[in-house]
């Protein structure tokens, strides 16, 4: 237990384990204040305002003021600045009613402006929503699908090969063949096949748990083999014969001598495979199999972006989703790595030759 | 003489600071004579033996102090470049694991091959030059060895290559590592035997270093006995093993099991003992 | 070694018949069929509707369709795609083509940029080009791949440079062989660059740490102690050693030739089989789905044996224990 304790500490200490913890933390901290943060909704729509350049904001008379936009061309959406109009920028307004972490009531918003302007911090899509809220509130989705799918996959993974490593005999033989079987099926048709089999009838929070489930199936596979490996190697290590002959039950070993040897495999793996789960997700959605319109989500908000418009006019903002999935998978890779350097040197320990 | 070390200084660079390997070893090799350097786990011979033609990784090894003597030249002035005539070519290797020293993915006679090319440039028939070293050392179906893999063979016939590969640079000093430890018993006795006919046939000087003051008896004119990367005596073999004056060195001889002592316990050696009387 | 080679092969039946078994199941579990939209157009006859009903039996239920599939296949007919309007086979070896270029292009970019740059941040661990290659590295592996594809489908659009999609140009059919190659070429050079990037990185990355593995072996010492060159000692004693890994990659992208290029042959517009296989699954072109699920579970015992015989082949330590 005081590795553990020693690990968190030299993980800050290290300029990109800080870092990247730093960043994790923030990109969580979005996450949960969504609501807060964005001033509108993510389905809220203005059609009069597509595809509208981010709001230019000034400092004027000791307070922050939004401009305000003329369409000047509505066929190829250009907005210019309408010059002297502008509406003030209020902190802490009153706008939609939502739900801090589904609990807690509130309207109160960070910042907005009167209706019926608009303040687009980056800029609106092709439905006039507001980009940056709809960023926001789509970091829920792709914060919280890694881990969820993580803690899925890390539970079967470490169930079935702990178990299969353990015990050996006919269950380890079927658990094998039937892991081998499912990393032989290409994984990312499992994806579209069973995605495009349940059709578009389902609800958005349907569809995120469907998407959850089937990134975690596709993963476990390969975890659980490699569980069951270590846990072979660990097994025919003499405390685990003293621990049988003192008597312990089988469960009871498995929780309290292999588990905690496992632990930094465990913490370093996660790291590591969060980003495949985002980016899955993010790549379902942008293929138009995940989470679906009004609901906000990274990848699906790049879809739009798709459009041939998007790139004779210029409409830059649109990818900017993509750069939030670039900030979030780095910060995780560099946690991973960090973490692995940490441990993996201990391992090496052991290994020194002598003399 | 051939070889002296002048109060060798060696540090290494680790997480936890400097430490000291070597603290100003001093010894000298003549001509086709045969030293050797006997310590436990750590006292610093393989350092002493690597140092010779800075072979240690530096970073994180630092030289710090002394000479290394090699017919005049002092070795540790001369560039990495300067030092590579002296490899192989004047003092030549064998070391410790000869299953890990050989390259796996070569052959037998593409590495011997390489040892030729570099120290013997000018041979018109390479290869028989090869097979018939092979054949020195004692391995008899050199043309199948000549075409085989390092792990097609066995620890004994792996350290005979090494062997053969190391006269092969055609060395005044053999430097032998540890070169039995990870050997047979049976398969020692031999390559030890080996050791001493090159030295005797080729009148070549030998530094064998070991941990082991058994097979020092019989094989070495001279022994230099190293605790924790210092000299603690030093002097012809038969006076050091019959006579030793330091009391490390008395200890380190009384470990040496002798028949006829049945029933009697091992013995182990008593560092407090040394360390006092030792400036450490 | 031979024995080996029929091993694997033996075990690709079962693999074969479970996987498209599971596939035709879950294909069953969905409502409409493929004859749906067809009963639609008006340029095919209830005749002949009635007629491929009959033949590929969809009045019966689906596991007797897929005994009647498995039938159809032993005898060399894979189908007939209902969006494409040809036979499966045809059209599959008409995309892989295709996908087989991308793929095999961009794996050569990954090995002609990622094994030096490996190499040299190895040699010369923490200098400013092995943190500078790292950083860069690090940055391409976090990068999705889909955003990439689309940043260089707005580049291309944007600047003109490139073509924005496809394989040819209009002109094609009347180019001259030469100009034809260079077509092909200057089409393939953005979809190659988006799919290699990510290659480069992690082959970057895994022919650096394989380096300095091999660089601390025994062996490094005893060609130094030889008396041989540095340069010697890395580039033929170090290298050869550390590549090891990295032959085996070739067979792994023919493991997964047919979903390693999805994403980017469909955002890039580029006609090979990622782009196939989207839109059959997509609009339930069941023979397609099925045939291409036959092909890639081939391609991956395939690619997977061909990178075990290549890793093999480069390691005489390994035949010897066959």
């Amino acid at each position: 237990m005081n590795e553990k304790r020693s690990y968190i500490k030299e993980l800050l200490r290290n300029p990109f384990g800080g870092s990247a913890c730093l960043i994790l933390l923030l990109l969580y901290l979005i996450a949960i204040l969504a609501p807060f943060l964005a001033p509108y909704e993510p389905s809220d729509q203005d059609l009069k305002k597509t595809y509208h350049p981010p709001t230019k904001i000034y400092w004027h008379s000791a307070r922050f003021v939004v401009a305000r936009y003329k369409n000047v061309d509505p066929s190829s959406a250009t907005y210019k600045v309408i010059e002297g109009e502008f509406c003030p920028l209020k902190w802490f307004v009153h706008g939609y009613a939502y739900r801090l972490l589904g609990i807690f009531p509130s309207d109160i918003h960070l910042f907005g402006v009167e209706k019926p302007d608009r303040v687009y911090l980056l800029g609106s899509d092709n439905t006039g929503r507001d980009v940056f809220s709809r960023l926001v509130y789509g970091s829920q989705v792709s914060l919280s699908i890694g881990l969820i799918g993580v803690s899925i996959t890390m539970i079967l993974g470490l169930l079935i090969g702990g178990l299969s490593g353990y015990y050996g005999g006919w269950f380890d033989n079927v658990v094998m063949r039937l892991t081998e079987f499912l990393m032989a099926v290409p994984a990312l048709y499992l994806l579209l096949a069973l995605r495009g089999i349940f059709g578009v009838k389902f609800s958005s929070a349907q569809v995120y748990f469907l998407i959850v489930i089937i990134l975690s199936f596709i993963g476990w596979s390969g975890f659980a083999r490699v569980i069951r490996g270590l846990v072979l190697s660990l097994r025919s290590q003499t405390f685990v014969d003293a621990a049988i002959v003192l008597g312990q039950s089988s469960i009871k070993i498995l929780l309290k001598h292999l588990l905690p040897n496992l632990a930094s495999y465990l913490l370093v793996s996660a790291a590591l495979s969060i980003p495949g789960y985002i980016l899955g997700e993010a790549a379902l959605s942008f293929l138009g199999l995940g989470i679906q319109e009004p609901s906000a989500s990274w990848g699906l908000m790049l879809a739009q972006a798709q459009d041939m418009k998007v790139f004779m006019l210029n409409f830059w903002w649109l990818l900017t989703p993509g750069i939030a999935i670039l900030i979030t998978v780095v910060a995780f890779n560099m946690l991973g790595d960090v973490l692995r350097d940490l441990v993996d040197p201990k391992f090496r320990i052991y290994q020194t030759k002598r003399g | 003489m051939l070889l002296q070390v002048e109060d060798l200084h060696v540090h290494f660079l680790t997480q936890s600071g400097e430490i000291p390997a070597l603290r100003g070893v001093s010894f000298s090799i003549e001509k086709a004579e045969s030293v050797a350097i006997v310590g436990e786990s750590g006292s610093g011979k393989s350092v002493t033996a690597l140092s010779l033609t800075k072979l240690l990784e530096s970073p994180p090894a630092i030289y710090k102090k002394g000479k290394i003597l090699y017919e005049g030249v002092d070795l540790l002035s001369l560039s990495q470049k300067e030092l590579r005539k002296y490899r192989g070519g004047e003092i030549a290797y064998v070391f410790q694991e000869p299953s890990t020293s050989l390259n796996p993915v070569y052959s037998i006679g593409f590495q011997l091959l390489e040892a030729i090319e570099l120290h013997q440039p000018h041979l018109k028939d390479k290869k028989s030059v090869g097979l018939e070293v092979l054949q020195k050392v004692g391995i008899v179906d050199c043309q199948r060895v000549w075409k085989s893999y390092p792990h097609e063979l066995s620890g004994g016939m792996q350290q005979r290559v090494m062997i053969a590969m190391a006269l092969l640079c055609k060395p005044k000093l053999l430097v032998a590592d540890e070169p039995t430890t990870a050997l047979d018993v049976t398969i020692q006795a031999q390559i030890l035997e080996l050791f001493a006919k090159i030295q005797k046939d080729l009148a070549m000087s030998v530094l064998l270093i070991t941990h082991n003051f058994g097979i020092v008896k019989g094989f070495s004119d001279r022994v230099v006995v190293m605790f924790r990367g210092q000299v603690v005596e030093e002097g012809p073999t038969e006076k050091v093993i019959y006579s030793p004056t330091h009391p490390y060195t008395k200890a380190l001889i009384d470990c040496v099991p002798r028949l006829g002592e049945k029933g009697k316990r091992l013995r182990a050696i008593d560092y407090s003992l040394i360390e006092s009387s030792l400036n450490l | 070694m031979i024995l080996f080679i029929l091993r694997r092969l033996l075990a690709l039946i079962p693999l074969l018949l479970g996987v498209t078994f599971m596939v035709f199941f879950l294909m069953s579990l969905t409502q409409t069929n493929y004859l749906t939209p067809l009963k639609a157009e008006r340029d095919i006859s209830p005749q002949m509707i009635e007629a491929l009903e009959k033949k590929f039996g969809l009045d019966k239920p689906w596991y007797e369709r897929y005994f009647l599939w498995l039938n159809n296949v032993l005898h060399g007919d894979f189908g007939y795609s209902w969006i494409y309007k040809m036979s499966v086979i045809e059209l599959l070896m008409q995309r892989v083509q295709a996908t087989l270029l991308l793929n095999l292009s961009s794996l050569l970019l990954a090995w002609c940029i990622a094994i030096p740059i490996g190499v040299l941040s190895a040699i010369y661990k923490d200098s400013l080009l092995d943190r500078l290659s790292s950083f860069l590295a690090y940055i391409s592996i976090s990068f999705p791949e889909f955003f990439l594809a689309l940043l260089a489908v707005y580049f291309a659009a944007r600047t003109g440079w490139f073509p924005i999609g496809g394989l040819t140009s209009i002109e094609y059919p009347f180019l001259s062989p030469i100009d034809k190659l260079v077509d092909i070429a200057y089409h393939l050079v953005l979809p190659t660059v988006v799919l290699g990037i990510g290659g480069i990185a992690n082959m970057m990355r895994i022919m650096r740490g394989s380096f300095l593995d091999a660089i601390r072996a025994d062996y490094v010492l005893t060609a130094r102690a030889k008396g041989l060159p540095e340069n010697v000692v890395m580039f033929r004693h170090v290298l050869r050693n550390a590549i090891n890994p990295l032959i085996s990659t070739f067979g792994y992208v023919i493991a997964g030739l047919l979903s390693g290029s999805l994403l980017v042959e469909n955002i890039m517009n580029y006609p090979g089989i990622g782009q196939l296989i989207y839109s059959a699954l997509m609009k339930q072109d069941q023979f397609v789905v099925l045939g291409s699920v036959v092909f890639s579970c081939l391609l991956l015992v395939l690619g997977n044996l061909i990178a075990d015989i290549l890793l093999a082949w480069v390691d005489p330590r390994i035949v010897h224990h066959e």
